[in-house]
């Protein structure tokens, strides 16, 4: 312990000996550190924010479905359990949140124009949080309850069929028995969403109107289970499969869209080949550095060694000069990482590529997203490489001839 | 010139171990951004490629107002003629005219509300791969038949197959009640069941007979073959339309705004990475040319009173570093080079990519293309700040005397 405290000092102050060497390697530690966490934070954010709204789309972290109804999503592949059936079931699960919906394909016309879209009959008591819309920012209003006979639509969409709050459209779609199933509707609210294509394919109509107008009595399509945190629904997944039998099928959201399923995998993947690639950069000065500090003490490695110092601890002196500076950095440039994150925490826009955002599935304002985990990993990660890299030098050191070394010019 | 030069080279092959390991930081780099960019530009190009000639076009005509509505009214009159007096006037490219609807497609079990595209059947396989991705029966042939071609997703909801009838329910352009009765004559299969769920195709003729076009079109599509000399393209075309129907001609970053913006986001993003790279590898390159000038202190003084410049010694401090830096690029370009080539042939993938790629319309596995732009950018890039980090220590040597110079150890 005594030696190791010795170490220490004699490190401490063989690094500054050179001090602009030192600041020069330290300069680009931290210019490394703050480049692998600060990066890694923007694009957790972005991949936070793709898969956020991207499960607000489906929505819902574990779904239930007929087995044939993700291949085939129409009216003939209902939940072969009544709605009132599964709703006493799932209310006493204790779920954060849930909803039973019906979601069906349909057309919508207008007097002027019609568009194929996505109808989500829906009871807006459970829907709250559950949807990319937000009640209150609608104008005009959400639907009021399962029996509430409007409809609400997307900006774009009405837009496109020319119409507004307070008049009316027709959906048309079909029953089980395959015969038109139509209804006039008066647009009560319209929503606004931050990625366009929702406003376009999404419309919102009672739960109970829809039922009676597909004639489906008292099916639903769907029913969808919210989680506290999308990145672990295990709990909320078992849960569910002990409250349904076999008719059906029960999914996480990464089974359901293989897109932001693997997006998560590929983000980890690539923080530790940016991390990695960060510090290979960097290893070429740090480890230059060690060798010069090295070679320009020759003759004092060759002092200490004859005056009785073991090899293994002047090995152990240049590492810990190695690990030295390269803590300091990493403290250094984690610190300026969180500080740099600070003033965008609350999102930055960067709306100038916005429209190439919304192709990536992403919203204009990007909120960094800091992990301690990533964090961790980015210092460990130098840590240990910088610990192997400074083996060479260090070994060299330790393995002058004490003779020759002192007598080096 | 030739003494410096000489002087230079064997300046750097006093510490041999140091020189490589500068130069491996810059050999390294170098070849990370030739790899990277190569691979870049190869999947942007794809990228637009694919999604262009996939069904966009490079360039339509349209009625103004009709890319943000796509309305039905919105028209382009004689859309047929006017794409057979294109064809004429401009060689070496593809035009065809197309109508667009949504239309409630029934069989007799299902109905699916799509996007109904009347195509000209003898032209459209120039603008559209949705022709060549055919994989049961034919493409459309005669311009009046009651026939349609439907994705392979859509035919199994729809439960049909071949020489199955489908009814099509719609408005017409005026909003008038629009039906037909057409035959399955052709199933296609894109691979990406969203698409083939979303669109059908049928004849303009037949189109334009139900929907009560009166000769009219939506759009007229132009595959230039690539982006280049679009522009132009675009210029001439829009001289050759008929004066006084207002009709507007669009190119594909209008067309799909997203596809530009997606890759500019992914541009910006990268730049940022490969610009904290190129920043890391200069640091390193000051750090030992800062050294290199410093133990050398007592040898400038002595040469420096014998009558050199400063201005000369910090020209041979340039030169050493423009050396190794040539020798950095050289080196990275073609360790690069021969990297990049031989995914090339052999392709490149990464786990998790094939659902990304999907997306975009890439395949699963990337072929980097090699070419000069792709192997020098990076490196002069480098090369360029390599020589920035080395003004410097250069300049420093305007600060030294002689007589001090000479009693540094």
């Amino acid at each position: 312990m005594h030696m190791l405290a010795i170490l220490f000092r004699l490190a401490w102050r063989n690094l500054w000996r050179n001090h602009r060497r030192t600041l020069i390697m330290l300069m680009a530690i931290v210019l490394g550190t703050w480049a692998m966490i600060f990066m890694t934070a923007l694009m957790r954010g972005m991949v936070t924010e793709v898969v956020r709204d991207g499960i607000s789309a489906l929505p819902g972290h574990v779904q239930v479905h007929h087995p044939e109804y993700r291949d085939d999503p129409s009216v003939a592949n209902l939940i072969p359990v009544s709605d009132t059936e599964l709703s006493a079931r799932f209310s006493t699960a204790g779920f954060r949140q849930w909803a039973t919906r019906v979601r069906v394909p349909a057309v919508i016309t207008s007097e002027y124009d019609s568009r194929g879209v996505t109808l989500l009959g829906v009871d807006p008591a459970y829907e709250r949080d559950l949807t990319f819309v937000d009640y209150d920012a609608v104008s005009g209003r959400f639907l009021e309850s399962a029996s509430d006979t409007g409809i609400v639509i997307g900006r774009k969409l009405a837009e496109t069929l020319n119409t507004e709050v307070g008049k009316r459209i027709v959906l048309m779609s079909q029953d089980p028995e395959n015969d038109i199933a139509d209804r006039g509707f008066r647009v009560v609210g319209i929503f606004d969403a931050n990625i366009q294509a929702f406003e376009e394919n999404y419309v919102f109509a009672g739960k109970a109107t829809t039922q009676k107008m597909l004639r489906i009595g008292d099916q639903v399509s769907e029913v969808v289970v919210l989680g506290d945190d999308y990145r672990d629904v295990e709990a909320e997944f078992n849960k569910t499969l002990q409250l349904v039998d076999g008719s059906v099928v029960v999914e996480r959201w990464d089974d359901l869209d293989a897109y932001l399923g693997t997006m998560l995998g590929v983000m980890d993947g690539f923080v530790l080949v940016w991390v990695i690639v960060i510090f290979l950069a960097l290893s070429f000065g740090l480890v230059n550095t060690l060798v010069m500090a090295v070679f320009e003490r020759v003759r004092e490695i060759g002092l200490m060694l004859a005056l009785g110092m073991r090899p293994i601890n002047i090995l152990g002196q240049i590492i810990v000069e190695s690990l030295l500076l390269l803590a300091i950095g990493l403290a250094i440039g984690t610190a300026l990482s969180w500080a740099s994150v600070q003033p965008i925490k609350d999102g930055i826009d960067i709306s100038i590529v916005g429209e190439g955002l919304d192709m990536w599935g992403m919203s204009s304002v990007l909120y960094p997203e800091l992990l301690l985990s990533d964090v961790i990993l980015a210092n460990v990660v130098v840590l240990i490489l910088g610990f192997l890299a400074s083996l060479s030098p260090a070994w060299r050191a330790a393995n002058y001839e004490p003779i020759e070394a002192i007598t080096k010019v | 010139m030739n003494l410096v030069f000489r002087l230079a080279w064997r300046n750097l092959w006093r510490q041999p171990r140091r020189t490589w390991l500068t130069t491996g930081a810059m050999v390294f780099s170098n070849m990370l951004l030739v790899f990277m960019i190569s691979l870049q530009i190869g999947m942007y190009g794809l990228m637009i490629d694919n999604t262009l000639q996939a069904f966009t076009g490079h360039l339509q005509v349209q009625a103004p107002g009709y890319i943000d509505d796509q309305k039905m009214r919105q028209t382009v009159p004689d859309a047929v003629p006017l794409a057979e007096s294109l064809r004429e006037e401009i060689e070496n490219v593809n035009v065809a005219a197309r109508g667009t609807a949504f239309a409630l497609v029934s069989s007799e079990e299902r109905s699916y509300g799509i996007a109904v595209v009347g195509v000209e059947p003898a032209f459209e396989p120039g603008v559209s791969t949705i022709p060549g991705l055919v994989a049961e029966g034919r493409f459309l042939g005669d311009e009046d038949a009651a026939e349609i071609i439907i994705g392979a997703a859509l035919a199994r909801n729809l439960r049909v197959s071949l020489g199955d009838e489908l009814t099509l329910l719609g408005s017409g352009r005026d909003g008038s009640f629009a039906a037909a009765v057409v035959n399955i004559v052709g199933i296609f299969d894109s691979g990406i069941a969203d698409f083939d769920r979303s669109i059908a195709e049928i004849p303009i003729g037949l189109f334009q007979d139900v929907f009560y076009m009166n000769g009219s079109g939506h759009q007229v599509v132009i595959n230039a073959g690539g982006i280049d000399g679009v522009a132009e393209l675009q210029v001439r075309i829009e001289s050759l339309l008929p004066a006084g129907q207002g009709l507007v001609v669009h190119d594909w970053d209008a067309l799909q705004p997203g596809l530009q913006q997606a890759i500019k986001a992914d541009i910006s993003s990268a730049f940022f990475m490969y610009g904290i790279l190129v920043i890391l590898v200069a640091f390193s390159v000051l750090n030992t040319q800062l050294m290199s000038v410093l133990e050398r202190t007592h040898e400038f003084g002595i040469v420096m009173s014998l009558g050199l410049t400063p201005g000369r010694l910090g020209r041979l401090v340039l030169l050493e570093t423009a050396i190794m830096g040539l020798l950095g690029l050289v080196l990275g370009a073609i360790l690069g080079g021969l990297v990049t080539y031989w995914f090339s042939v052999n392709g490149f993938a990464y786990p998790g990519m094939e659902e990304l790629a999907a997306k975009f319309n890439l395949p699963s596995r990337f072929f980097p293309q090699v070419s000069p732009l792709t192997l020098l950018l990076g490196p002069a890039v480098v090369f360029l700040f390599t020589i920035l980090a080395a003004l410097y220590p250069a300049l420093r040597l305007h600060r030294l005397h002689p007589v001090e110079a000479m009693r540094a150890v």
